[in-house]
C-alpha cells in the first residue's frame, strides 16, 4: 500500500477524514510559500504542491491569479522541485504535486517524473489528463514510484469511473461540482457519486472544489475519506488572513463521529 | 453537400499524434456526446440539406471562384484564382462552421451557446447563428482585444449577445478560450461551445474541419466548370488555428500524392522568426498540449504557453490545429510564414489590383502567393481562399500606416 493510501487510513483512526490543504507553489513568494506550506502541512495528512502554469483551464479565479502571480516572481518547474525537497525535509506527510500536462510533455515524462519523485513527492495530480488518453505516461509515472491520481466529477457515467479508477493509485480525487476551483458555501448531495465510485474501486476518496470551511467539510467527511481545501486558504492568504485557522476548521469539520 | 469520409482522425480522435482530449474529465461525457451526435448528422440527409439550405439562402453560397486577371498578369506565372469567403454573411469563413454547430445545438436541445473569440470575427458569427436560431449567446473575449476591437463587441451587443470581457493571463484569444472551457466545464448541462477554429479536444478539430469542407469542395466543383479540372496545382491559405485552410485543404489532402495539389499553409511571422514576437507554430514551435490538443505549439522549455503576436488578430494564436500538425510532418501540406510588413504590403496590393480589401489574415495568403505563383507555369493554376474581408481592418491597418483621417 502506498503511503498516499496510508496517511487516509491513519486518519480514518484519529477518527477523521484526511485534510489535504493545496497551495500553489511559490504564493505569494517563495519563502512566505514554505511557511505557509509547513505550517499547514503539520496540521494535514498530506500536502497538495500546485505547479504555477499559464493556461489553467480547471481552476477559477483564485488559483489562477495565485499561479500567475507565483510565475511572474519567476516560480518554474525547477523552483518548484526545490520548494518540493525543502518541504520533504519538513513534514512527514506524503506530497503530491498537481500540474497541467503541458509542463510534464515539455521536460519530457521520464524526466520530470524522475525529477519529481527525487525531490520527494509520493504523487502526481494531472488535471487535464483523462488516464485513457494517454495509459504510456501513466505508467512511466509509476514507474517513477509515483501514484497517479485522477479527477471524476459528477458527470462521470460508470464507464469512466471505471476507465479512471483503474489507472488511479493512492486515492481518487472526486470533484464537488460541475466547474473550476473555488470555494463555495454549500456542496450537493454526494451521496449517489459516491456509492457509484465505491462501486469501482477499493481506493479512498477525497472531495476537492468547494471547499470552504467547517459546513462544507462536514458535508464531504459524510461521504468520502478525505477532504481538499485549496481556493479558500488563498483567499486567506491573499486578505491577510491566517491560512491556519481555516484550515483548523476544515479539520474540525472533517471529524468523523 | 456531402461530407467526405475522411481517413483521419481515428476513434480517439488523432491524427497520428495529433489531436485527442486533454481537458477535465467533467467535459468527457459532453464531448462523447457531441462526437455521438456527429456521427450521426455527418451523413444524415435531412441536417445536410437543413445546413445547406442556410449556406445558401443566409451565407450566400457558394461564394465565388473568381479568376483574378490582374493579379495573374502582375505576377506572371500560374493562372490566379481567388476563393470568395470573404463574400460571405458576417465578412469570412467563419459563418459555415457557426451555422452548422448551431443547428447541432439545437437538434441537441441546447438552449445556451458560449463561445471564445480573438478580434471578434468568430464572435461575431456566433452572435448572428444565436439571433438567428433564438439561442442565448456569451462570448468570451480578452481585455486587451476589447479595447482594439471595440466595433466587433458593438457587433455582437447589437446582435443580442453577451461580451464578457477576460481579464486573466495575456487577456487575449487564448485566455479567452481557457474561460470559454471553464463556462463549459460550468454549465455543461445546458450549454453547447461552439468553437471556432480546428483545435480543441476530440471531436472539434473533426467537426469543424466537415463543416469547413465545404470550401475545398466548392473549389472542386468551380475548378471543373472554369477549367476542366477538380484539382488545382496548388491552394494557399492563411494559418491561425487553422480553420479555413483546413477548409480549402482537406477534399484534396488525401488524395494520392501524385494528384495531390501543393498545399501551402501561411503562418503569421509577425516582426520576424527570429524576434520571438510571432504566431508560427509550425515554423518556430514545439508539440505539446493546449486547449485540449496535442499540436505544435509555442511554449518555453518550461511549457508555459507563450504568447503569440501578429498584426492580425485571426492569427494571433499559440497553436495549429492538430491535422494541420499532422500534414506537416506527414508532408501533406507545407507551411511557410509571412511578416507583418509583407501582409501590410499585400493588403494594399490586392486593394489596387483587384479592387478586393482582403483582412488581414488573407493577405498573409495573397503575400505568399506573389512569391509562389510567379515560380509556375502559365498553365497551372494557383488557388488562394481569400478568407476573410478587410473591412474590419482599415482602421488599424490606417493607423499602422501613419494615416491620419482627413
Amino acid at each position: 500500500m502506498s503511503r498516499i493510501t496510508d496517511s487516509f487510513s491513519q486518519a480514518r483512526t484519529e477518527g477523521r477524514a484526511a485534510v489535504v490543504p493545496y497551495l500553489t507553489a511559490g504564493y505569494p513568494d517563495p519563502e512566505r510559500y514554505l511557511d505557509y506550506a509547513t505550517r499547514l502541512g503539520q496540521r494535514a495528512d498530506l500536502l497538495e504542491i500546485g505547479l504555477p502554469y499559464s493556461d489553467p483551464l480547471g481552476d477559477g479565479p483564485t488559483i489562477q491569479h495565485a499561479g500567475e502571480v507565483a510565475l511572474r516572481a519567476g516560480v518554474r518547474t525547477h523552483q518548484v522541485f526545490e520548494l518540493a525537497r525543502e518541504l520533504r525535509a519538513r513534514l512527514g506527510i506524503p506530497l503530491l504535486l498537481m500540474t497541467y500536462l503541458n509542463p510534464v510533455l515539455a521536460w519530457g515524462p521520464e524526466r520530470f517524473f524522475a525529477a519529481a519523485a527525487e525531490a520527494g513527492l509520493d504523487g502526481i495530480i494531472l488535471p487535464d489528463l483523462p488516464p485513457d488518453e494517454d495509459p504510456k505516461l501513466v505508467a512511466e509515472a509509476r514507474a517513477a514510484g509515483l501514484d497517479t491520481v485522477f479527477l471524476l466529477a459528477p458527470t462521470s457515467t460508470d464507464e469512466r469511473i471505471a476507465t479512471v479508477a483503474r489507472h488511479t493509485s493512492g486515492f481518487v480525487y472526486t470533484v464537488s461540482v460541475t466547474g473550476v476551483t473555488g470555494a463555495r458555501s454549500e456542496l450537493p448531495d454526494l451521496g449517489p457519486l459516491l456509492r457509484r465510485i465505491r462501486k469501482a474501486t477499493p481506493l479512498p476518496v477525497a472531495i476537492g472544489f468547494g471547499i470552504s470551511g467547517r459546513e462544507t467539510a462536514r458535508a464531504a467527511a459524510r461521504v468520502a475519506d478525505g477532504v481538499v481545501v485549496g481556493s479558500a486558504l488563498i483567499r486567506a492568504i491573499e486578505e491577510g488572513r491566517d491560512p491556519l485557522t481555516l484550515l483548523e476548521e476544515v479539520r474540525e469539520g472533517a471529524r468523523v463521529e | 453537400m456531402h461530407i467526405p469520409d475522411y481517413p483521419m482522425p481515428d476513434a480517439r480522435g488523432r491524427f497520428g499524434p495529433y489531436g485527442g482530449r486533454y481537458v477535465p474529465e467533467t467535459l468527457i461525457p459532453a464531448l462523447e456526446e457531441l462526437e455521438h451526435a456527429w456521427n450521426g448528422l455527418r451523413g444524415d440527409p435531412d441536417f445536410l440539406a437543413e445546413f445547406d439550405a442556410y449556406l445558401r439562402d443566409y451565407a450566400g453560397r457558394p461564394s465565388p471562384l473568381y479568376f483574378a486577371e490582374n493579379l495573374t498578369r502582375a505576377w506572371g506565372g500560374a493562372r490566379v484564382y481567388l476563393k470568395r469567403e470573404d463574400l460571405n454573411h458576417t465578412g469570412a469563413h467563419k459563418i459555415n462552421n457557426t451555422l452548422g454547430q448551431a443547428l447541432i445545438a439545437r437538434r441537441m436541445g441546447k438552449k445556451r451557446v458560449i463561445a471564445e473569440t480573438g478580434a471578434g470575427q468568430h464572435g461575431v458569427s456566433v452572435a448572428t447563428v444565436a439571433a438567428l436560431f433564438g439561442l442565448e449567446a456569451v462570448i468570451y473575449m480578452g481585455a486587451e482585444d476589447v479595447r482594439r476591437q471595440a466595433l466587433n463587441v458593438f457587433r455582437m451587443e447589437l446582435l443580442g449577445a453577451e461580451v464578457r470581457t477576460v481579464t486573466s493571463g495575456t487577456q487575449t484569444l487564448k485566455d479567452a478560450t481557457n474561460e470559454a472551457i471553464r463556462d463549459w466545464v460550468t454549465n455543461v448541462e445546458n450549454t453547447f461551445y461552439i468553437l471556432g477554429s480546428v483545435v480543441g479536444p476530440h471531436p472539434y478539430p473533426r467537426l469543424v474541419r466537415d463543416l469547413q469542407s465545404v470550401i475545398g469542395l466548392e473549389i472542386a466543383r468551380q475548378l471543373e466548370e472554369a477549367e476542366g479540372r477538380r484539382v488545382p496545382d496548388a491552394i494557399v491559405a492563411a494559418v491561425g488555428g487553422g480553420s479555413n485552410a483546413i477548409g480549402a485543404f482537406a477534399p484534396f489532402a488525401y488524395l494520392p500524392a501524385d494528384r495531390r495539389p501543393r498545399l501551402v499553409g501561411v503562418e503569421a511571422a509577425g516582426e520576424g522568426l527570429g524576434s520571438g514576437r510571432h504566431a508560427a507554430s509550425i515554423g518556430a514551435g514545439r508539440r505539446g498540449v493546449l486547449h485540449g490538443s496535442y499540436m505544435y505549439l509555442l511554449h518555453d522549455e518550461d511549457g508555459q504557453i507563450q504568447p503569440a503576436h501578429s498584426v492580425s488578430a485571426g492569427l494571433d494564436y499559440p497553436g495549429v490545429g492538430p491535422e494541420h500538425s499532422h500534414y506537416a510532418d506527414a508532408g501533406i501540406a507545407e507551411y511557410a510564414s509571412v511578416t507583418d510588413e509583407e501582409a501590410l504590403e499585400a493588403f494594399r496590393f490586392l486593394s489596387r489590383a483587384e479592387g478586393i480589401i482582403p483582412a488581414l489574415e488573407s493577405a498573409h495568403a495573397v503575400a505568399y502567393a506573389a512569391r509562389l505563383a510567379p515560380r509556375m507555369a502559365p498553365d497551372e493554376v494557383l488557388v488562394i481562399n481569400l478568407s476573410g474581408r478587410g473591412d474590419k481592418d482599415v482602421n488599424e491597418v490606417m493607423r499602422l500606416l501613419g494615416k491620419e483621417s482627413r
